[in-house]
């Protein structure tokens, strides 16, 4: 895109749990200011890949680079600390922490010193969370914690949202609530998001392009709008063909 | 009445000394799910630290109190820096290299560990109880009254208050740091979730290493306590403080830091209740009896969470 190189590049990574291989030789890239999706049926290894991007497995092969940094073997605090953050599977809220709590441990790497600001910040975005800020994080809504993982993550200021599953198991409200979010916070500070999705459709029409992944590998890619229009992923990954 | 009340005082003394030891079990079980056998150990050699400490310094009972707390404090320092150094060791060295390994192999080092830091005192310290000269000497009497067997009278002594004090300030202190710095929120963050934390930006690893450190720091200052109430110490006291301070810590609900304070201090009233009222002879199986009832009822202990959580 304009001849820039990728915010993040993924190439040829490959990861194994044990003996089972779980990403075959995956090759994404994201540049500034896009959002971009991967969806895939579950166990297609879409988790595998964002913890990888975290180091968290560490790929077995291949390398991925951030802002032209090469942190295929960088420890997972220190990758969190170059301004990526991520919104994991099953949100992982901390459940006897409150939704404060929670929050401020969103903003440890930082200084602390835009702490209130940025409290601010997803507030506004998420104003239920406001009302909850005393309440333990074990005791939200399904919704809840995803807008509180979500928030967590923005906490930290970053430049690249990693975002796996956001949709899962919410009602479609909300799900529209929290897309909206993204698109906004996309559009208005112009964050870079990898968002990871069952949920083809949406995530498809939210995202600028997308990759279809099926058992650790990328078979297609392309726009947001040229993925939903090709028969193959309509007849796998939406109506009807959804598994 | 006034029977009740010295055994209120002494039980409250001895509480203390376990309620600082069984944080440090609570707190490492609460961050890497092991036992850490070798705990009670680190406590004997904060004691044999505090006793080489007080022996180079060489005051003694005579001299001014002023310069006696001075001294003292300059002890428990060394004893809680000496005595975090072994904490931190022992970590790395022994349960470290094992994470993610099944979950009995640390249970297998910790135990090594304890015996391996028995051996080392035993041999660099000799097998002989090592006594103390007392250094905090007198006290007040609260009350005294006529009874059939003569004049009974309540006493507080001075080295009483001393650890009552001391370790009402540490535990203070000690929530608060876990409550309300950012360092606590990390290290309640690692509790609850590991990977978590890591996304976060969490050095784990250091995380784990400073759990280990904090725990030793304040089982040394136990040790210094203990030294100065009983006199005498020898390699073996990690041993059986070490299994007290570790019931207390299950009673209170392991893993919970206000459980540990609080198991710590009822391990020490049953015992000396129990010793005071029945016989010395059975004081550790009233203690293990409690606990065992207390865990049928509640099985993960007075002020333990519950093990199933919403997601
Ligand atoms: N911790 C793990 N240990 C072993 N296998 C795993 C682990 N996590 C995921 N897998 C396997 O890796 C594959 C990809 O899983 P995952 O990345 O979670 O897929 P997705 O997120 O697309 O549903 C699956 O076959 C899954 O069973
Ligand atoms: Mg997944």
């Amino acid at each position: 895109m304009n001849g820039k190189p990728p915010l993040l590049s993924i190439r040829g990574v490959e990861t194994w749990y044990g003996k089972i291989v779980a990403l075959r030789g995956v090759d994404v890239d994201v540049y500034k200011g896009e959002i971009v999706t991967m969806i895939g049926a579950n166990g297609a290894g879409k988790s595998t890949l964002m913890m990888t991007i975290c180091g968290d497995p560490k790929a077995h092969a291949g390398t991925i680079t951030y802002e032209g940094i090469d942190i295929t073997n960088a420890p997972t605090h220190e990758i969190m600390h170059m301004s990526i953050a991520q919104s994991p599977e099953g949100r992982r809220i901390f459940p006897r922490m409150t939704v404060l709590e929670n929050l401020q441990m969103g903003a440890a790497v930082t200084d602390m010193e835009h702490f209130d600001d940025d409290l601010g910040r997803v507030f506004e975005l998420f104003p239920i969370l406001k009302n909850r800020k005393g309440q333990r994080g074990g005791t939200l809504s399904g919704g809840e914690q995803q807008m509180l993982a979500i928030a967590r993550a923005l906490m930290s200021r970053p430049k690249l949202l990693l975002l796996d599953e956001p949709s899962l198991g919410l009602a479609p409200m909300i799900v529209k609530q929290i897309f909206d979010v993204i698109r906004e916070l996309n559009e208005s500070e112009g964050l870079t998001v990898f968002l990871v999705e069952q949920n083809a459709y949406h995530a498809l029409r939210l995202a600028h392009r997308g990759y279809v992944m099926v058992n650790g590998e990328i078979t297609m890619t392309g726009t947001g709008a040229e993925l939903l229009a090709r028969e193959e992923v309509q007849a796998a990954y939406l109506e009807g063909g959804r598994h | 009445m006034e029977y009740f009340l010295q055994q209120l005082i002494n039980g409250l003394t001895l509480g203390s000394i376990y309620g600082l030891i069984a944080i440090g079990y609570t707190m490492v079980y609460g961050i890497i799910g092991m036992i850490n056998f070798a705990h009670g150990d680190i406590f004997m050699v904060g004691a044999f630290i505090a006793l080489i400490a007080i022996t180079a310094l060489g005051f003694v009972a005579s001299t001014g109190i002023g310069l006696i707390i001075l001294a003292l404090m300059l002890v428990l320092v060394i004893s809680m820096l000496f005595a975090a150094v072994y904490g931190w060791t022992v970590e790395r060295l022994a349960y470290r290299p094992l994470r993610g390994s099944f979950r009995l192999a640390p249970l297998i080092t910790a135990i090594g560990m304890s015996i391996a830091l028995q051996n080392y005192v035993q041999i660099a310290q000799g097998a002989r109880v090592k006594p103390l000269q007392p250094i905090i000497t007198g006290g007040y009497t609260i009350t005294e009254t006529m009874t059939e067997n003569g004049l009974f009278a309540v006493q507080l002594s001075n080295i009483q208050i001393l650890i009552i004090v001391t370790t009402v300030i540490l535990m203070t202190l000690f929530s608060l740091l876990i409550a309300k710095t950012s360092l606590g929120r990390s290290q309640r963050a690692c509790e609850q979730d590991r990977k978590m934390a890591a996304l976060l930006g969490v050095n784990v690893d250091r995380t784990i290493s400073l759990t280990f450190v904090v725990g030793a720091a304040l089982a040394a200052v136990a040790g210094l306590m203990f030294l100065l109430y009983y006199g005498v110490i020898d390699f073996y006291i990690g041993f059986v403080a070490g299994v007290k301070a570790f019931t207390a810590a299950v009673l209170g609900g392991i893993g919970s830091l206000p459980g540990a304070m609080l198991g710590g201090l009822l391990i020490g009233l049953i015992e000396t209740f129990w010793s005071g009222y029945f016989t010395v002879e059975y004081k550790d199986v009233a203690a293990f009896s409690i606990l065992a009832i207390v865990l049928i009822f509640m099985p993960s202990g007075l002020l333990g969470k519950p093990e199933v959580e919403k997601v």
